[in-house]
């Protein structure tokens, strides 16, 4: 280097040489750019087709196909009159009445020779329902739309087994499917047959652990989130607490819910897959992270605000939580509603303490065994039967929708509060 | 039928509400108190009065209501044990059998019959019980009750007595207002300690039946539900640590890492202002969607299309639960973290760095490769840290799409599984706490949490001290 002769000329810009090196270095910068976009494009196609196939296959499991099965009620009943079934003896009188027979009876002599599951298990019931609801009914002769056993919903909806295939060709023939509205999807509880199944009890589940949560890991967070931002002098204390809550804040859930099933469940011998242990394991994860954005919210507030308080008179606590907490307050919830949304769609904590049960009926109470939505929708996803697949599908749109509301709540939150000082 | 009902009449929630409801009336009376101070005070609004009525209020709640909860939760934890000295002290008792487990089995049927959690009894023994059970669990509930309520109105009324026009009320508020502050701080460490605590005991217990050496150097899982010391019982687990790594730090960083560092260059650097305020909230959605979505999709989507694909490749042995399927979406799940991380830590360079780097001619992306990235690296660093501790540590995309079979392979389209995944297998079903299989589980868990915790802190080092860097 040391005897390099400097070439003294001026740099061609125009020459060949250089206009090939410019082209290709202005290339290697679209290369990149596109690059880029190429990144932002792929994830948000990811994202799209999620949702896409979700969407396909959930929007399905709102729906059922129904049979129509005429009743000769006169006759399948002997002779019950609609008073017979109303009034403070109505459950009796529907007893004695053998529904699940008069159905089986119904459906053997219309649709003789198309096997013999035609309907789901639920349709007697579905079938005394009706009867409560409208006690004419029994009186005459009535077409009445059931669900159709969960095969059969299958092969109506897109492709199902061969000979589910070949019943729903003739039922069609005869005019006698169509698709409703699956109510008990929204209303129902889990059960071992697809086209009975609910996402109602799960909900219940998942709102009263939501509850439990909420009602412990916001005012400790909040006043922890107080306390080390207003009050707490720098010492060794200080720094374990603020130590404990950053890696709290990054512990796997799966790490919660084994202190739940160890805590919890075996050291204070709680109820197991109750909400109430499934609340308090989420608080205990959901708590940093209110902390973390509190301490946030309480620190944009500026110091003018504290002294002028303070100037006249105001007592430190008063300080705080006269003036200070109620501007942090949007902010603090805007954390709070995220750290709740992450919550709902927790799953892995709530396997650990028992939640995995097998639930037919929406808890009472908060120490009932329950589920949650997220396990719910776990629980499905390992089903064999084909029929589960659109119903897991369908809880998830339902599981989205509230996480998106709950996340377009904190947006709108925070944009419509926030202050900029 | 038993009268279970009488039994469960006044339950602790009702004597919770009772004490509350109580505590308002307190609050009531002494506010109404001071305020009779403030309107017979002389000279000045308010004149020698010193706190403000409420806060007389305040006081008489918290000296009321707090020994009376705080009674309650230790008469909670204590009465069983004396429900249960009182019934075996009777004379019917004596007919219990010696046998630990028969005896514990009674008691506690004769004792859910009396509570009315059940309506018949499986054992003779237990019929007999039950109206001692009654009897025990009714006295000592009314003696709670009773010294519940003794306490609430022996607390109230040291502090109605207290009341003066210049009782310092509100100093004594604020001093519990800030005990209550600091009790709420200290919750945090109480569950660090809790975690810490739980997992340590119960790997402990597991590591007196299988040595440490099997659990962290064997290389063959199969775990056994019973144990016989020295032998190999089937504890190995290194096939689940580098199951873990393989997915978690590998795989998924191959899709996360420049999918999300792509994508925050792209958006801070080239992206018009309107496009960034459009994308950033969509790749937001990205890591709200709960991971059991992202399980069920890896498992119903990705993986039979990852398996079709190695077919096509000619990999004849493709699994349906392949290690490709499960870390594919495990990337996709992390990629906003690494962006979002990407992102601050590019914004924090300094605009001199870049503007000098245009201003000697240098194109956008030779500024973006040869100034900005170098200068962000360790803000880049740390996040790809915390996200392989998230990715390790995540459970349900794994549970649903990767399998249950240990497998020392390195073959992404061979079915493979991880710690996360164990933990689950190993606590489902009907084991009892306390065998190995459960035990192991908290094992894992130790090893999983000591791993994350110290991914986590060295990331939060890296990037405090690249922070200081620029500051």
């Amino acid at each position: 280097m040391n005897n390099a002769v400097i070439d003294p000329s001026p740099t061609d810009w125009n020459g060949k040489i250089m206009q090939k090196r410019i082209a290709s270095r202005y290339a290697a910068e679209r290369r990149f750019k596109a690059m880029g976009f190429m990144a932002v494009a792929l994830s948000t196609l990811f994202l799209a087709f999620l949702l896409f196939t979700m969407l396909g296959q959930g929007l399905r499991g709102f729906q059922r196909t129904e049979i129509a099965v005429e009743f000769d009620f006169p006759a399948l009943t002997a002779g019950a009159t609609a008073a017979s079934v109303t009034g403070p003896n109505a459950d009796a009188a529907l007893n004695s009445m053998d529904i699940p027979g008069i159905v089986e009876l119904a459906v053997g002599q219309q649709y003789a020779g198309l096997g013999d599951s035609l309907l789901t298990s639920a349709a007697a019931a579905n079938v005394r329902q009706m009867l409560i609801d409208n006690p004419e009914l029994v009186a005459s002769k009535q077409t009445l739309w059931l669900p159709a056993d969960s095969r059969l919903d299958v092969a109506f909806k897109r492709q199902g087994e061969p000979a589910a295939e070949k019943t729903v060709a003739a039922l069609a023939d005869k005019e006698a499917l169509r698709t409703g509205f699956n109510w008990t999807f929204l209303t129902g509880a889990d059960a071992t047959d697809p086209s009975a199944v609910g996402i109602w009890a799960a909900f219940k589940g998942s709102l009263m652990t939501m509850a439990i949560t909420l009602l412990l890991a916001f005012p400790v967070g909040v006043l922890a989130a107080l306390y080390l931002e207003e009050y707490a002098s720098k010492n060794k204390l200080t720094d374990l607490i603020e130590v404990s809550i950053n890696n709290l804040a990054a512990v796997p859930s799966i790490i919660f819910g084994l202190l739940g099933l160890a805590v919890f469940l075996t050291m204070f011998g709680m109820p197991r897959s109750s909400a109430l242990v499934g609340g308090l394991t989420l608080a205990l994860m959901t708590m940093p992270v209110i902390v973390i954005a509190g301490r946030n919210a309480v620190k944009s507030v500026p110091p003018s605000i504290r002294e002028a308080a303070l100037g006249i008179g105001a007592s430190p606590v008063q300080v705080v939580f006269h003036h200070v907490l109620p501007l942090a307050l949007p902010g603090i919830l805007t954390g709070t509603i995220i750290g709740m949304a992450r919550a709902l769609g927790e799953t892995a904590p709530l396997l650990m303490i028992g939640m995995r049960a097998f639930i037919p009926a929406a808890p009472q109470g908060f120490t009932d065994a329950a589920t949650a939505l997220p396990v719910q929708i776990y629980l499905w996803s390992d089903e064999v039967n084909q029929g589960f697949v659109e119903k897991t599908s369908a809880a998830i749109i339902v599981l989205l929708i509230f996480l998106l509301g709950m996340n377009a709540l904190a947006i709108y939150l925070r944009n419509r509060f926030e202050t900029r000082w | 039928m038993v009268q279970g009902g009488n039994v469960k009449f006044m339950t602790g929630t009702a004597l919770l509400f009772l004490v509350l409801g109580l505590g308002l009336i307190g609050w009531i009376f002494g506010r109404a108190r001071a305020s009779g101070f403030v309107r017979n005070a002389k000279g000045g609004p308010r004149g020698t009065v010193n706190s403000l009525p409420y806060y007389h209020g305040w006081f008489v709640a918290i000296c009321a209501v707090t020994p009376a909860l705080l009674f309650m939760l230790v008469w909670q934890s204590v009465s069983p044990a004396l429900v249960t000295n009182m019934v075996l002290s009777a004379p019917a008792a004596a007919e219990l059998p010696q046998d630990t487990f028969a005896r514990a089995a009674i008691l506690s049927e004769a004792r859910a019959i009396a509570q009315g959690f059940q309506t018949t009894a499986f054992q003779d023994m237990s019929e007999k019980l039950v109206p001692l059970y009654q009897g025990a669990l009714s006295y000592y509930k009314w003696l709670g009750v009773a010294a519940t309520l003794l306490l609430f109105f022996a607390g109230g009324a040291y502090a109605f007595t207290r009341l003066k026009p210049d009782f310092r009320a509100r100093s004594k508020v604020e001093r519990v207002i800030m005990f209550g502050l600091l009790l709420a701080s200290l919750i945090a460490i109480i569950t660090t300690l809790g975690i810490f605590a739980s997992l340590i005991f119960e790997s402990w217990r597991f590591f007196s039946m299988v040595s440490p050496f099997e659990f962290l150097f064997g290389t063959d899982w199969n775990p056994k539900s019973v144990v016989t010391p020295g032998a190999d019982n089937g504890y190995g687990a290194i096939p689940l640590f580098w199951g873990t790594i393989f997915i978690g730090a590998i795989i998924a960083m191959i899709v996360a890492i420049p999918l999300g560092l792509m994508s925050a260059i792209f958006l801070t650097q080239y992206a018009s202002s309107t496009v960034r305020k459009w994308m950033k909230p969509i790749l937001e959605i990205l890591a709200g969607v709960p991971t059991v979505v992202y399980g069920y999709f890896a498992a119903l989507t990705v993986a039979p299309a990852v398996r079709d694909f190695a077919v096509m490749l000619g990999v004849s042995n493709a699994a349906s639960d392949n290690a490709l399927a499960a870390g594919i979406v495990m990337g996709v799940m992390i990629i906003p973290l690494v962006s979002s991380m990407s992102d601050d830590s590019i914004a924090a360079v300094p605009n001199a760095m870049r503007d000098g780097s245009l201003a000697m001619g240098a194109t956008k992306s030779e500024t973006i490769k040869k100034v900005l990235l170098p200068a962000a690296l360790p803000g880049v660093v740390g996040g790809v840290l915390l996200a392989v501790s998230r990715a390790i540590g995540e459970t349900m995309i794994v549970v649903m799409a990767a399998g249950y079979t240990a497998n020392l392979t390195a073959n992404p389209f061979d079915t493979i599984t991880t710690i996360t995944v164990q933990i689950v297998a190993l606590l489902t079903g009907d084991q009892d706490f306390g065998s190995p299989h459960t035990l192991a589980a908290f094992a894992l868990g130790l090893t999983l949490f000591v791993t994350t915790f110290f991914l986590n802190y060295a990331a939060l080092r890296v990037v405090k001290k690249y922070r200081e860097a620029y500051e």
